[in-house]
């Protein structure tokens, strides 16, 4: 039992950086009607850029600046290679998102080197236990600053005039054109907070483990939970975030006693199990919109 | 002013259509405009090219010949990619998966019973080639009833998680593949009880193996241009353009999507087991992400939806590697050495990125599209139109 908690409580840590990258996904989606594989690198080059910065900045000024960075880097993509493409094919853009992270994951990789780089975070490997359930550290950080990230972002989508402006675009973009709103200002914001956001998460993920050139993969499962939760729900991309995150968690756990002949680390790859299962069960996910025409 | 032109009166079905004397580039009929070689100077200039190809052993040195040979496999491959993606217009990212099962079985077939790894010992081409085929082939009819549940991004995503599951079981079933970082020997070519990968008196083992791949891409190229000009062909584009609209006047859409994956992972499957025959080996991490954006670079750099294109965007992806191999003599700031800041495989995967991102924002239709640009040029020259 104990066991199964501090297990579902790591899950629920892991699967809050899901759900950060899932959010990045979700914003660029809703947004331009695109997924962004660029998402990878972006996350790469946040936990690269802390892991430079928090020599002589600390871990929280580095974070911050870190998050500036990766955005502006993000609206940086946006206005050079994706707004050119506006109105071509989904498929072209996502496409073009593909060629930008094969790119920009080399260029970060040469930061990176051969060693493993420390985001010089102050959990480490560290852990508390509370009523006999351990879990470390750095998974009630991962968790609690999701909450607060996305209490702030929801809030923003909520209450502020871009907000608004981003949820009309969203759903309209030529109405939301001729009420006045401009739209590319939205295109530029959605790519920055998901740049922002997959700094985060990056930082994040690299806590303890530090920083190499295989970390990227990480961020592909927030594709699995976006599908969870439907392509184009913010709330969904939370839940299964974090879905996908107590389920890989679990997995890891159980697995080698109950089904050992999956082989070792098959926890890596059970996000996108999941993923077939929902899909044959429920093609546009938990929460996402029904497309009205069937094919 | 141009001379008065008469429409061609409607000709009964089942009579052979006639060439009008003096205007040999004038059609008269529907038949005429599908021919697969419709204008001379296209019969020309193929024919040339083939004897051309078919002429490279005696031209060529024997590690070119194994470069071009791994070309004309990869070329089949990006004809599956682009039969699935640039004709029936279903994104696939999932292309490396197929690739695998196809290397896989045909390495299980043709592999030494006696061996470390799992191995049938049936050593002849054309069962093993077309076994890989058709076990990548019933892989891609699994696949197929998601692709009619789903369109577009959806499709894309589950492809991509087809590739890691697939890398996963492959990196686990040892006795299949040998392991991550062991790996297997590739499948072993047999024709008519002479081993091709073998050196023999009068050819050696890379012009073999060249004629090989050469023979089987013009089959399947073949055979691939002739899909597309069928009713087959006519189905996938009327579901990549307008699904719903292909529907509604009757192209059964399960079904030809089905037929779309099928076919393109019987190509995949084929190609896998034709490149890991010239490579010799098979590591089980070289099935990844990165391979199946290759053979998507190859379909978008040579021309969506064009037979010829995905050959020209095949050799270009292949060849490309030995270009960047030759920068550091010219760009002395690029190093061999892979520890280096900038080496020349980095080089490599940036351009894949870049070469992807430039075609689609500067020439949408590719290689193709370039060279339809210098024949419409040269047509009127020296007149501008």
């Amino acid at each position: 039992m104990k066991e199964l908690l501090s297990s579902t409580l790591a899950g629920l840590g892991q699967g809050s950086i899901y759900a950060l990258l899932a959010l990045g996904f979700v914003i660029i989606y809703k947004s331009m009607r695109v997924i962004s594989f660029a998402q990878p690198a972006l996350m790469l080059a946040g936990a690269v850029l802390v892991s430079y910065l928090v020599g002589p900045f600390g871990f929280i000024l580095a974070v911050i600046l870190g998050v500036v960075g990766i955005a502006l880097l993000g609206l940086g993509l946006e206005r050079t290679v994706i707004r050119p493409m506006v109105g071509k094919p989904v498929f072209v853009v996502a496409i073009i998102t593909l060629g930008i992270d094969i790119a920009l994951r080399v260029v970060i990789n040469g930061f990176i080197g051969t060693d493993v780089r420390q985001v010089g975070d102050p959990w480490g490997f560290s852990r508390v236990s509370f009523l006999g359930v351990t879990v470390q550290e750095r998974y009630i950080a991962m968790f609690l600053t999701t909450v607060v990230v996305i209490t702030v972002l929801f809030a923003f989508f909520k209450y502020t005039r871009l907000g608004l402006a981003t949820r009309a675009a969203s759903f309209d973009q030529e109405t939301a054109l001729a009420q006045g709103i401009s739209v590319s200002t939205v295109f530029a914001m959605a790519w920055a907070i998901a740049g922002g956001l997959a700094a985060i998460a990056g930082t994040f993920v690299a806590t303890g483990v530090g920083v190499d050139q295989q970390l990227w993969i990480i961020a592909l499962k927030a594709l699995p939970a976006i599908i969870l939760g439907g392509l184009d729900s913010l709330g969904g991309a939370v839940v299964g975030g974090l879905t996908i995150g107590v389920v890989e968690s679990l997995v890891a756990t159980y697995q080698s006693d109950f089904a050992p002949w999956l082989g070792d680390n098959f926890s890596v790859v059970s996000p996108y199990v999941v993923m077939l299962l929902v899909l044959l069960v429920k093609p546009y996910g938990l929460f996402g919109t029904r497309e009205v025409e069937r094919v | 002013m141009s001379a008065p032109t008469t429409t061609p009166p409607e000709r009964p079905a089942g009579r052979k259509p006639r060439q009008l004397s003096g205007r040999p580039g004038l059609y008269t009929s529907y038949s005429q405009h599908l021919r697969l070689l419709n204008t001379r100077p296209k019969l020309v200039a193929v024919l040339a090219l083939v004897l051309l190809a078919f002429a490279m052993p005696w031209l060529a040195q024997d590690n070119t010949l194994s470069l071009l040979g791994l070309a004309c496999a990869a070329s089949i491959g990006a004809i599956g990619l682009n039969i699935v993606t640039g004709y029936a217009g279903q994104v696939s990212l999932g292309h490396a998966f197929f690739l695998a099962i196809g290397a896989y079985t045909a390495a299980v077939l043709s592999g030494d019973p006696a061996g470390r790894t799992i191995g049938f010992g049936v050593t002849n081409v054309v069962v093993w080639l077309l076994a890989a085929g058709l076990v990548a082939a019933l892989f891609g009819v699994l696949v197929a009833p998601l692709a009619t549940r789903l369109r577009g991004l959806y499709l894309a995503i589950v492809t991509l998680g087809l590739v890691f599951i697939g890398e996963h079981v492959f990196k686990e079933w040892r006795g299949l593949t040998g392991g991550a970082g062991v790996g297997r020997p590739g499948p072993v070519p047999e024709l008519f009880g002479v081993n091709l990968a073998d050196s023999g008196d009068v050819f050696t083992s890379d012009q073999k193996l060249y004629l090989l791949m050469l023979v089987c891409l013009v089959v399947f190229g073949v055979l691939a241009r002739n899909l597309a000009r069928s009713k087959v062909g006519r189905a996938f584009a009327a579901i990549r353009d307008r699904d719903i609209a292909a529907s509604v006047i009757g192209v059964n859409l399960a079904h030809y999507k089905m037929i779309a994956f099928a076919v393109s992972s019987f190509y995949a499957g084929v190609a896998g087991a034709l490149v890991y025959t010239i490579t010799g080996f098979i590591e089980p991490t070289s099935f990844n992400l990165l391979l199946s954006v290759q053979y998507i670079a190859m379909v978008l750099i040579g021309g969506v939806a064009t037979i010829s294109g995905s050959i020209m965007g095949a050799f270009f992806i292949t060849l490309l590697p030995a270009l960047t191999r030759e920068s550091p003599t010219i760009l002395p700031f690029i190093s061999n050495d892979a520890s280096a800041p900038l080496n020349v495989f980095q080089v490599e995967t940036v351009l894949y990125g870049l070469l992807i991102i430039g075609f689609l924002i500067f020439e949408p239709r590719g290689l193709f599209g370039i060279w339809t640009r210098i024949r419409n040029y040269w047509k009127a020259w020296p007149f501008s139109y």
